[in-house]
């Protein structure tokens, strides 16, 4: 290798689109900022500053997506590295707002005895002096703000993405700060560090295999963009075993990041490990970045072979569905039982993703896949985060209260508490005049529209094994007895306070009406190649 | 923006509710009158509005806003004779329930207030999907009404009282949801056509395919034969009807119930004309099924509200029939049926609930010569149980007799089945009264007390309309027809013999 000379070529420097790019580029800024101010600033001042760092950087960026959302930017940018079109614009909308939420939740102290969510210290053995310690003087991690503007910016680059390298970068960058606040839980840190590992430890596998998949479909097509490979196809060059199997490959990746059945093990574990606000903003956050990042992959590169996949969607998504639902019964901890309604969720979604109904394609006028993905992504991202808040507040000595046997009786403790996280449930199972009844409602006629009519009979089915679990909350929380050691309800600092406030607003209003932001999906037209 | 008749009669309950949840906890009396105060002028607004109704058709009251415009959903509300006959149905019953229930949730778990507040809700619901002209509109406010009757279940009744709400949510849930598959059919068949729209007006209008038309039927009537309660999908309702408190029961089976047969006509028939014919063999012997085994199953009772609960269920049987019938005196029988089975099962009940109050416990095997101890239960309890099982005279019997009469015409030996239906009720509602209320005096009875003036307030507007309405039936006949003329049309069917008249014939 020593003796290779290259070809001399000029350089060319390559041409970025610092306009559009701009969100993206605001939040990797504040992150880096994050750290430095980590290593800088006296510790006294980092809680404020790196709040105040985070908050500032999210609305910046949203303000700059909201003026490219009205400008109607689409473009190819970054060398066709990044597409900033409109489902992508919307998505980071979503998640910059829903991140706000849940930094919000990050920054609560005032339900430990002036503490966060978040181990003192990391590092120090459970258990040990050293944890002690660090608790008594009131150390914190506030590298959390920075870890969380890193994943958040990944999952905005990960929605984006028009190149296969993009897109495993992206996953990465938004997954291993994701693996680290997993692992950053105050109590219970056994759990919490088992499901960092796992976390870890599977998501490196799923991310294996991503990588032999983009390897296979680089093989098959010479080209990593998404539009390349599209182009490819269209050729009908031969080669479909490679073209299948790393289909096959990139969607195992890519399903195991949404949560989707046989690759959803991961969920229940670090759902229930992770410190609760983070769990709030990976069920929303992670979910939105990578469904959005496979409908873009399996709808621009690979729409040419969609008979071939379908299939493929259509077993997962029913096994999604089937398994997310009825597993979820036997739940008795609230947070796990919340993962495999995630799960659940997930099938849902994939329904709209298998019925490629698309704008333009003739047969229909209606309601769009992207429109109606887009649309769930929104509702359900809201009310999981506020679902997730409510469970903050649940506590005991030892930390929240999970177990869902400790929530009986809560509606006599706390009517109002109860009510909102009734409401947030019956959302989830899609009761009319909530969030998620228009959500599903939208799925299922996207779904229908591209034929999928079978998916919406078993998922309107496992609906109903979901509302038995939901419903079954209800009844503890309302029709059960108020035991003598029932835990207390939290009172909530303002953060968790406007969490919870936003996600029911959104439900509520979602629910009622939902005609904007629908316009707005619908406005965000199709993904652009 | 001028607030219709109808967002009117929708939005005062909900406001009672607000107004009756706002009253301090101290106050409980203050709170049931808010709420019976608030029911009480939805009455007279619905009095106002049937009567403007009779006088000047149905236009007035129709009010259409654009919803969701990506969904193709309005907010549509109108009136036509079924509907306004239920809405009636539910202004009416809702302040007599309120009365009857007066101390019926005081001392539970859950304030009384809720109670009465979970009550108003329900009217308001009920009221908009009797009246809801847009299938998204119908289907978003028939899910939520789930809710209100949820909470008056699982809260407040007896022991089993969240076994029974869980089990009735589901099974509405069941059916709810296959009609949700349906719903979303008819959006994108809607999409297809052009611009999406759920108005009834626009619905009609598409050209359905056979098979799918069939499916979406299936969707829609499995649902409401779910909610109606048909056999074999009916388990939930005496289980819910058992162990709720009898307001709650009145509600359900008085007015929630009339959803599952008002949907069979506007919706089934309405939307799926040719499915429905289609399918009316079938439905017709499930129909048969309900009155006989409801009847039969009613007679082995030990538990009264259950017997009243699988009386229902026969009955309902009938008001299917006399729909699938598909003849006009059938249809207008159905409709009189849900409004006179609405008044009788609500006479029952509230009866039903005085007597077990009174001893606390629901075993027919506990009661024994009540009519030697409190005469005015006693009797009142013969009149309502007289006016279901039909006695001539009686407003049952005029929408029974019509049921059968118009059945005949075009199915013979489901209609002579029948019959044995009407013969079964006399001798569950007779057995009932021999064993509770004649006889000797049982123990624990002794010192009954009879009807207080609160509880014969509730009862008397009943027995006044069931005897009114028996000897003169005419002007609800008079509102139901043109409504039934045009679901006819719709259909596509004429009667047989039209040299019988329908309002004349039986008078």
């Amino acid at each position: 290798m020593i003796g290779l000379i290259l070809p001399a070529a000029d350089f060319v420097a390559p041409k970025i689109e610092y306009t559009e790019l701009m969100p993206m580029l605001v939040v990797f800024g504040a992150a880096c900022v994050g750290v430095i101010a980590e290593a800088f600033l006296p510790r006294a001042l980092r809680h404020v500053a790196q709040l105040a760092i985070t908050v500032v950087a999210i609305l910046a960026a949203g303000v700059l997506t909201g003026l490219l959302i009205n400008d109607n930017k689409e473009l190819i940018a970054a060398q066709g590295a990044i597409a900033v079109d409109g489902p992508a614009l919307f998505t980071w909308m979503i998640l910059l707002a829903l991140t706000l939420i849940s930094v919000l939740l990050f920054a609560e102290r005032s339900l430990d005895g002036g503490l966060s969510a978040f181990a003192s210290q990391a590092a120090a053995v459970p258990g040990s002096e050293a944890e002690r310690e660090g608790t008594a003087a009131r150390i914190e991690h506030t590298e959390i703000f920075p870890l969380t503007l890193f994943a958040v910016g990944g999952m905005m680059l990960f929605a984006s993405a028009n190149d296969l390298l993009v897109l495993f970068v992206a996953l990465e960058v938004f997954s291993l700060p994701l693996y680290l606040l997993c692992g950053l839980a105050r109590r219970r840190r056994l759990i919490s560090q088992e499901a960092a590992m796992k976390y870890f430890l599977l998501g490196a596998f799923a991310s294996a295999f991503l990588l032999f998949g983009i390897a296979l479909l680089y093989g098959y097509a010479g080209t990593m963009s998404l539009g390349g490979i599209a182009d490819t196809l269209g050729k009908n060059t031969g080669g479909e075993t490679i073209l299948l199997a790393g289909t096959g490959l990139v969607g195992v990746g890519l399903l195991f990041k949404v949560g989707a059945v046989p690759f959803h093990n991961w969920t229940p574990d670090v759902y229930q490990g992770a410190p609760t606000p983070v769990t709030g903003f990976m069920a929303a956050c992670t979910k939105i970045a990578a469904f959005i990042g496979l409908m873009r992959v399996f709808y621009v590169a690979l729409g040419g072979t969609r008979w071939d996949w379908a299939p493929m969607m259509w077993v997962v998504a029913i096994l999604t569905m089937v398994v997310g639902s009825i597993v979820a019964i036997t739940q008795t901890d609230v947070k796990r039982m919340l993962a495999y309604s995630s799960i659940a969720h997930a099938g849902f979604l994939l329904t709209a993703f298998v019925g490629l109904a698309q704008a333009g394609s003739g047969v229909h006028n209606g309601i769009t896949s992207t429109q109606a993905v887009l649309f769930y992504l929104v509702s359900y991202g809201f009310s999981t985060i506020g679902a997730f808040a409510v469970i903050t507040l649940v506590r005991d000595a030892s930390g929240e209260a999970t177990h869902l046997s400790r929530w009986a009786g809560l509606g006599k403790k706390s009517p109002l508490l109860a009510g909102i996280f009734a409401f947030f449930l019956l959302s989830f199972a899609g009761i009319p005049l909530t969030a998620g009844f228009t959500g599903k409602w939208a799925v299922f006629s996207a779904a229908w529209s591209g034929g999928a009519w079978p998916l919406v009979v078993v998922a309107v089915l496992s609906s109903l094994v979901a509302a038995f679990f939901y419903v079954r909350v209800i009844v503890l929380m309302f029709f059960s007895d108020l035991p003598a050691d029932a835990p207390d309800v939290a009172l909530p600092g303002w953060q968790t306070t406007t969490a919870v406030a936003l996600g029911l607003a959104a439900t509520v209003v979602l629910g009622l009406v939902p005609g904007p932001v629908l316009d707005l999906a619908a406005r965000a037209g199709e993904f652009i190649r | 923006m001028k607030i219709g008749w109808l967002t009117l009669l929708l939005l005062l309950p909900l406001v009672g509710a607000l107004g009756t949840m706002a009253v301090p906890k101290a106050k409980a009396l203050l709170s049931k009158q808010v709420a019976l105060g608030f029911s009480l002028v939805t009455l007279v607004l619905t009095a106002i509005v049937a009567v403007g109704y009779h006088q000047n058709g149905a236009e007035k009251y129709n009010e259409t806003h654009t919803w969701i415009k990506a969904f193709g959903a309005n907010y549509a509300l109108g009136l036509d004779g079924v509907g306004i006959i239920l809405v009636v149905l539910t202004a009416l019953l809702t302040p007599i329930v309120i009365i009857a229930s007066w101390n019926d949730a005081d001392g539970g778990r859950w304030s009384s207030k809720s109670f009465f507040a979970w009550i108003l809700v329900l009217e308001a619901l009920s009221i908009g999907v009797f009246s809801a002209t847009d299938v998204f509109l119908f289907y978003v406010l028939f899910e939520a009404t789930l809710i209100p009757m949820y909470f008056l279940i699982g809260g407040f009744g007896g022991p089993q009282r969240s076994y029974a709400a869980v089990k009735f949510l589901l099974y509405s849930l069941l059916g709810g949801l296959l009609m949700l598959a349906s719903v979303v059919g008819l959006y994108v068949l809607s999409a297809r056509a052009g611009d999406p729209s759920y108005l009834l007006t626009d619905l009609i209008k598409l050209d359905i395919s056979q098979n799918t038309e069939r499916w979406l039927f299936l969707g829609f009537f499995f649902a409401f034969a779910v909610k109606a309660p048909m056999v074999p999908f009916h388990t939930w309702l005496p289980d819910a009807a058992g162990e709720a408190t009898p307001g709650t029961s009145v509600l359900l089976v008085g007015i929630l119930d009339k959803i599952g047969t008002f949907g069979m006509i506007r919706f089934c028939l309405g939307l799926f004309p040719e499915a429905s014919k289609w399918a009316t063999p079938v439905v017709l012997v499930l129909a048969l099924i309900s009155v006989l085994y409801g009847a039969l199953v009613a007679i082995g009772q030990t538990d009264i509200k259950r017997l009243i609960a699988y009386t229902s269920i026969s009955h309902f049987g009938f008001i299917v029939m006399g729909i699938f019938a598909l003849t006009s005196q059938g249809l207008t029988g159905s409709t009189l049926y849900m409004f006179n089975h609405g008044l009788s099962t609500a006479a029952l009940f509230l009866v039903a609930g005085y007597l077990i109050s009174r001893r606390g416990s629901a075993r027919i095997a506990d009661y024994g010569g009540v009519e030697k101890v409190a005469p005015v239960l006693a009797g009142t309890f013969l009149f309502a149980g007289l006016s279901s099982l039909a006695l001539p005279g009686l407003s049952p019997f005029i929408s029974e007799f019509m049921v059968i009469a118009g059945t005949f015409s075009n199915h013979k030996v489901i209609a002579v089945i029948a019959v044995f239906g009407i013969v079964l009720a006399a001798l569950y509602i007779l057995l009932m009264y021999q064993r509770t209320m004649t006889g000797p005096v049982r123990e624990g009875i002794e010192k009954l007390k009879d009807l207080n003036k609160r509880e014969i307030l509730a009862i008397v507007p009943l027995v006044v309309l069931i005897i009114g309405l028996g000897i003169f039936p005419k002007p609800i006949v008079d509102i139901i027809k043109p409504a039934v003329e045009s679901t006819m049309q719709r259909v596509g069917v004429t009667d047989k013999a039209p040299e019988i008249p329908v309002t004349e014939g039986q008078k």
